[in-house]
């Protein structure tokens, strides 16, 4: 096992570069500028932070584990194109909603500006920017974390628990929230973990609605005052809190491992009257949260539907589909390989440094993105008088391709990919490989034969999961990418940052199109 | 299921080596060097502003144009860990905070050229030549031709009067060309009579600020505000597009003894590191030539820094006006006193 440790140590420590690279700008303080930021507007930017976090908890919670739930335990119409339907939103990145739901709902959009002339002004709202519908559009793009984790939690979860559980006279809401629910919980918190992180790192969606966050202050040390020191300084405190927020979330998890025989439930039928209840809901969800955006989206992306035809286009859709499929591929190996050993060996030392090794995807992308490109950068500055000395001008190996933006892209979403593992093996009894082993079986063979086939689900939803990220991923692709390996989200990038949404909405449409593929093979999958 | 996963291996695998394979082509077209010199540009402006000038370039001269286009800090940032490394030959970005940073970081090296000198205006570069205009963009007054007389607008800093009340609309400060106003301000009026003149615009915001100037401009369109400050190019495109309705341009300070719009520019600069330094002097006095200019100011409807230049015939139809003369190295170096202002004024 000492291979392992090796391993472990290894990946841990790639993972940690971009991460060290922040702390250490603790080397000198600028005081004044501290002062400054201080005095003015930290507190506020917390407070902004603390909301938002809030929102979008009780936002991913409810909708996430509450369609869950709808779809795992009951029987109702369309729950079958309902249940992967509802991941779509997955795959539009929080930003596009955010400058759909704007054009659509503010002062000047096509609605308030219809009651405004139909007699009805007295209804407009000024300002719709609200912490609150903040909330709810990133909500309505992460829910499917906290939905795909609980659903596969739900799926596996055997009818005879609930059966002994009635037999001994347990109330309905005793068995849901004593059984059900509390089987899913790793599943609930790694999903939770997944949309709180995703939301203290984004940048695009509070920029359009102009809502200050830490992020924000983090930006604004960095390109306002010039100062990329103490804007990694100001990130290395969001590193501390999301890592102590990990820590506990771990040792709270490390106690309990919910092992379960593969025997699926029965759904259970429900009323007329209820199961409409329950499509109506459903189909409300997914029509706000993924047909309404792109409603508009095809609306705006037929002005350029031209575009289509440039030969670039579709170099864009292979780069962004290759990229993304190469970094789910890694980072789910990787993952796979970590939360294997956190298995195994279970002990507080690699807990902790899988938990360390969770803390990219807490970062902004950008942050990350010059994280990794900076020491790689001294690196190759401290090779150049080597490789003068053989004859060859100093010039980059590493940084600039698409090795490096593959390693960056699985440093970041390797917390991504690690959830979904953790609960497929966390569910899967310790006995049977034991049984294997001690019938002489060698570990490779104990790997391929009895963990793999149980961790499909797991396995695939990691990839999945990694694919849509990459997809979207915008600042480390833009620093990092190859001469010519511009992906949809540089696309995008390139149209939102000058203010022109509506020449977006054709590759993100495109992008849209490319991460269902994935998702439909994994849909396919998980039923088969 | 091995299938399945085999399967994505096998594609993934395919992926990588064509990848391999396409960055290995391009590796040796660059190597072939002597034959037919690539360019490298590291851009902060957006590839449809900048790729059909390369492709002319190309065109006309077979020197190759590679580039990777991002926000101007990653950029600068990648620059400078790159340091002796760098494939970087051009700097390429908008705002002259920008272009002053990257010369004040290192990353930039001198050049004197007498055609660059000829072409751009003395206040549209850089007094020691580390960086060099290539656009001019101005930052006005668009209003509400409904609710406001022209006679009732004179100065940006007439904005923060309390007449004003309730009637301004304001793009976020996070956005530089913001910043850069108010640096202007300071630079020409000093730092206290610039803070009154921000907290009077603060006072007298209709709405939080928007994320972009066209928002802003809609919301003078709607009737929430009556006039707003913007880049004019962003004012053009809704004209173009036929939406701009109600609004009109208006260009402040411009009487006697006052100091006339705001002007910005787009710029570059030869990175310290350049590995093709007059290739990549050639081509950014070919970008300050005629030819380019002219598609520059077509392409993004701004105004041409060289003289010979005209602007085209959509911008000049917005009218002529006296442009603000102050040397930009003047403007860029109040830019972090000008955030400060904007912080402790609560401009969000």
């Amino acid at each position: 096992m000492r291979s392992a440790n090796f391993l472990l140590v290894f990946v841990v420590a790639l993972v940690l570069i971009p991460v060290l690279a922040v702390l250490f700008s603790w080397s000198s303080i600028n005081t004044e500028l501290w002062a400054h930021f201080l005095d003015t507007r930290l507190s506020d930017l917390l407070i902004n932070t603390a909301y938002l976090l809030f929102g979008v908890s009780i936002g991913v919670l409810t909708l996430g584990v509450g369609l869950a739930w709808l779809i795992s335990w009951y029987e109702f119409p369309g729950r079958r194109w309902l249940e992967w339907a509802l991941m779509l939103p997955m795959a539009i990145p929080a930003y596009v909603v955010a400058f759909v739901f704007l054009g659509l709902f503010s002062f000047t959009g096509p609605i308030q500006t219809f009651l405004r002339e139909s007699g009805f002004g007295w209804l407009n709202i000024a300002d719709i920017r609200h912490p609150v519908s903040i909330s709810l559009v990133m909500a309505s793009v992460l829910y499917p974390y906290i939905y795909l984790l609980a659903r596969n939690a739900f799926m596996s979860q055997g009818q005879h628990y609930i059966e002994a559980a009635q037999s001994l006279g347990a109330s309905r809401w005793s068995i849901a929230t004593g059984i059900q629910l509390a089987m899913a919980r790793p599943a609930i918190v790694a999903g939770l973990a997944l949309a709180m992180m995703e939301t203290l790192a984004d940048f695009g969606t509070v920029a359009i609605f102009n809502y200050d966050t830490f992020t924000t202050a983090i930006y604004k040390a960095w390109f306002d005052y010039f100062d990329l020191q103490l804007a990694c300084q100001l990130a290395s405190i969001l590193l501390i809190l999301v890592s102590v927020a990990l820590m506990v979330e771990t040792r709270q998890r490390g106690a309990r491992n919910f092992q379960d025989k593969q025997q699926p439930h029965q759904r259970q039928a429900l009323s007329p009257l209820k199961a409409w209840c329950a499509t109506t809901v459903c189909v409300l969800i997914f029509s706000l949260s993924f047909v309404l955006p792109v409603i508009q989206l095809l609306i705006w992306a037929l002005k350029y539907i031209e575009e289509l035809a440039d030969p670039r286009f579709l170099n864009l859709l292979w780069r962004t589909f290759s990229l993304a499929l190469m970094a789910a591929v890694l980072t789910a190996s990787v993952a796979l390989m970590l939360a294997l050993i956190q298995r195994l060996k279970n002990t507080a030392w690699t807990n902790r440094l899988i938990t360390l090794a969770k803390l990219g995807y807490a970062l902004p992308g950008t942050v990350l993105a010059v994280g990794i490109v900076m020491p790689l950068g001294y690196f190759e500055q401290t090779l150049a008088p080597v490789t003068k000395a053989l004859g060859f001008a100093p010039t980059q190996i590493l940084l600039g391709s698409v090795f490096i933006l593959i390693m960056a892209y699985m440093i970041r979403f390797l917390t991504v990919a690690i959830g979904p593992l953790e609960t497929s093996l966390s569910r899967l009894s310790q006995h049977i490989p034991e049984a294997a082993a001690s019938l002489g079986a060698s570990r490779l063979r104990v790997f391929f034969t009895i963990y793999l086939p149980l961790i499909r689900p797991g396995l695939l939803l990691a990839m999945l999961l990694v694919f849509v990220d990459v997809m979207k991923e915008m600042p480390a692709t833009l620093l990092m990418r190859p001469f010519g390996w511009d992906t949809l989200a540089v696309r995008i990038f390139e149209m939102t940052s000058e203010g022109e949404y509506e020449r977006a909405a054709l590759p993100a449409l495109c992008l849209l199109l490319v991460g269902l593929i994935p998702m439909i093979l994994t849909i396919r999958r998980g039923r088969g | 299921m091995k299938k399945m996963l085999s399967l994505v291996a096998a594609i993934a695998t395919a992926a990588l080596l064509t990848a391999c394979g396409k960055t290995e082509t391009t590796d040796t077209s660059s190597a072939n060097a002597s034959a037919n010199t690539t360019i490298t540009v590291y851009s902060a402006r957006k590839e449809h502003l900048i790729k059909p000038l390369f492709d002319a370039y190309t065109a006309k001269t077979g020197i190759n144009i590679q580039y990777i286009t991002d926000k101007a800090g990653p950029l600068l940032s990648r620059l400078k860990s790159e340091g002796v490394t760098t494939k970087a030959d051009i700097l390429l970005t908008t705002d002259v905070g920008n272009l002053w940073q990257a010369q004040k970081q290192g990353v930039l090296q001198q050049v004197k050229s007498k055609v660059l000198d000829q072409q751009i205006p003395e206040h549209l570069r850089d007094k020691d030549h580390y960086w060099f205009g290539l656009t001019q963009r101005s930052r006005t007054i668009v209003y509400s031709t409904e609710r406001l007389q022209p006679e009732q607008l004179s100065t940006y800093a007439a904005l923060s009067d309390e007449s004003f009340k309730g009637r301004l609309c304001l793009r976020t400060s996070k956005k530089v060309y913001n910043q850069s106003l108010v640096a202007s301000m300071v630079a020409h009026q000093g730092a206290d009579k610039t803070t009154t003149i921000v907290k009077g615009w603060v006072a007298n915001l209709a709405v939080a600020p928007f994320s972009n100037d066209t928002a802003a401009m809609q919301a003078v369109q709607a009737g929430q505000c009556d006039a707003t400050i913007v880049n004019t190019y962003y004012f053009g495109r809704l004209e173009k597009d036929g939406k701009a309705e109600g609004l009109k341009i208006f260009w402040p300070d411009q009487d006697q003894g006052q100091n006339g719009v705001h002007m910005n520019i787009s710029g570059a600069g030869v990175t310290a590191h350049a590995k093709h330094t007059d290739a990549a002097i050639k081509l950014l006095e070919w970008l300050s030539g005629p030819e380019a200019q002219e598609m520059l100011a077509g392409l993004n409807m701004e105004f041409p820094v060289n003289p010979q230049v005209k602007s085209v015939a959509q911008v000049q139809a917005w009218g002529a006006f006296k442009a603000d003369s102050i040397p930009l190295n003047e403007i860029a170096a109040q830019q972090i006193e000008a955030v400060k202002i904007i912080d402790s004024a609560g401009y969000l």
